[in-house]
C-alpha cells in the first residue's frame, strides 16, 4: 500500500516537473530542435539563439531533470538527446482524463434523454 | 501530443434541458456522480464530494468561471485529482468548458478541457505575444515525434 502510494507520489512529482519543464518557450524550442532526432551539442543549440551558452546549459539541466533530455558523449563533445518516454506517459495521463470525460458524458446523455 | 481534450456529443434533448442538467447543481451531481454543497455561481468555488463508487473519499472543488445561459458553462479544476494523499493545489489547473448549440431539435454539446500545457497564467499571454504560434508549433513537433513508432 505504502509502496503504491509512494510510486503514485513519484509519478505525480514527475508529471508536475514535466509540466513545469515544458512551460517555458526557450525549453520548448530546445525540445523542438532535438525532436528532429539527432543529438546536438550546446554550441549547435546556442547558434541562432540570443541566449548565452550558460543560459542554454541551465535550460538543458531542467529538461534533463524532467527526463526528456539526456546527455551522451561523442568523442570529446557532450551531445544532448531528446528522450520522449516521459511525454508518452503524459499522453497516457491525458488519455485517462479523456476516458473519464467519455464516461461522464455517456451518463449525461442517458440522464437528459431519459 | 494534443494538449486539449475535446469531445463532441449529440444529445436528443433540447438545449434548455441540457443547460439545466449542466448548471443545476443537483442535476449535475446526478450524472457526474458528485454531491455538491450548493448552487453554481460565476466566480464562486463549488465544493462537495464524489459519489462515484470507489471514489467517495475524493473532494470536489472547482471554481466556476462562466455561465452564459444555454450557451457556455465553464470551470477550472485540478484534473484527475484522485489521490487524497496528494496536494493537488500545486498542480496547474485546467479549464473545462461545456458549449451548447441547438441541432436538429437536439443539442450539440462540445466539451473541452485545456491548460495541460501549464504555462503560468501571467506568462501565457506574454509568451504568445512574443512568439506568435511558437507554442503550437513546438507542440506539433513533439506530437510528430511521439507519434512515431519506436
Amino acid at each position: 500500500m505504502s509502496r503504491v502510494r509512494s510510486k503514485r507520489r513519484a509519478e505525480f512529482k514527475d508529471r508536475a516537473s514535466l509540466f513545469a519543464a515544458l512551460g517555458d518557450e526557450t525549453r520548448l524550442s530546445i525540445i523542438g530542435k532535438l525532436s528532429a532526432g539527432a543529438p546536438l551539442s550546446i554550441s549547435r543549440l546556442t547558434a541562432g539563439s540570443e541566449l548565452t551558452r550558460q543560459a542554454i546549459t541551465k535550460h538543458l539541466r531542467v529538461l534533463e531533470g524532467a527526463g526528456v533530455v539526456r546527455s551522451v558523449r561523442a568523442g570529446r563533445e557532450s551531445l544532448f538527446e531528446f528522450t520522449p518516454e516521459p511525454l508518452k506517459d503524459l499522453r497516457s495521463y491525458l488519455e485517462q482524463v479523456s476516458d473519464q470525460w467519455e464516461n461522464a458524458l455517456a451518463r449525461l446523455k442517458a440522464f437528459v434523454e431519459d | 501530443m494534443k494538449n486539449t481534450i475535446e469531445k463532441r456529443i449529440e444529445l436528443n434533448a433540447p438545449v434548455s434541458r441540457v443547460w439545466r442538467a449542466l448548471t443545476d447543481h443537483r442535476e449535475f451531481g446526478e450524472w457526474f456522480r458528485v454531491k455538491l454543497d450548493g448552487p453554481f455561481a460565476p466566480g464562486q468555488v463549488s465544493t462537495g464530494h464524489i459519489t462515484y463508487p470507489g471514489y467517495e473519499h475524493i473532494q470536489w472543488e472547482v471554481t466556476v468561471q462562466k455561465m452564459e445561459p444555454e450557451r457556455l458553462f465553464s470551470f477550472t479544476w485540478h484534473p484527475y485529482a484522485v489521490d487524497p494523499a496528494i496536494d493537488y493545489s500545486k498542480e496547474p489547473t485546467t479549464l473545462v468548458e461545456f458549449t451548447l448549440e441547438a441541432k436538429d431539435g437536439g443539442t450539440l454539446l462540445v466539451l473541452t478541457e485545456s491548460g495541460f500545457d501549464a504555462i503560468p497564467k501571467d506568462r501565457q499571454f506574454e509568451a504568445f505575444r512574443m512568439n506568435d504560434g511558437g507554442w503550437t508549433e513546438q507542440m506539433k513537433n513533439i506530437e510528430g515525434y511521439v507519434a512515431r513508432p519506436l
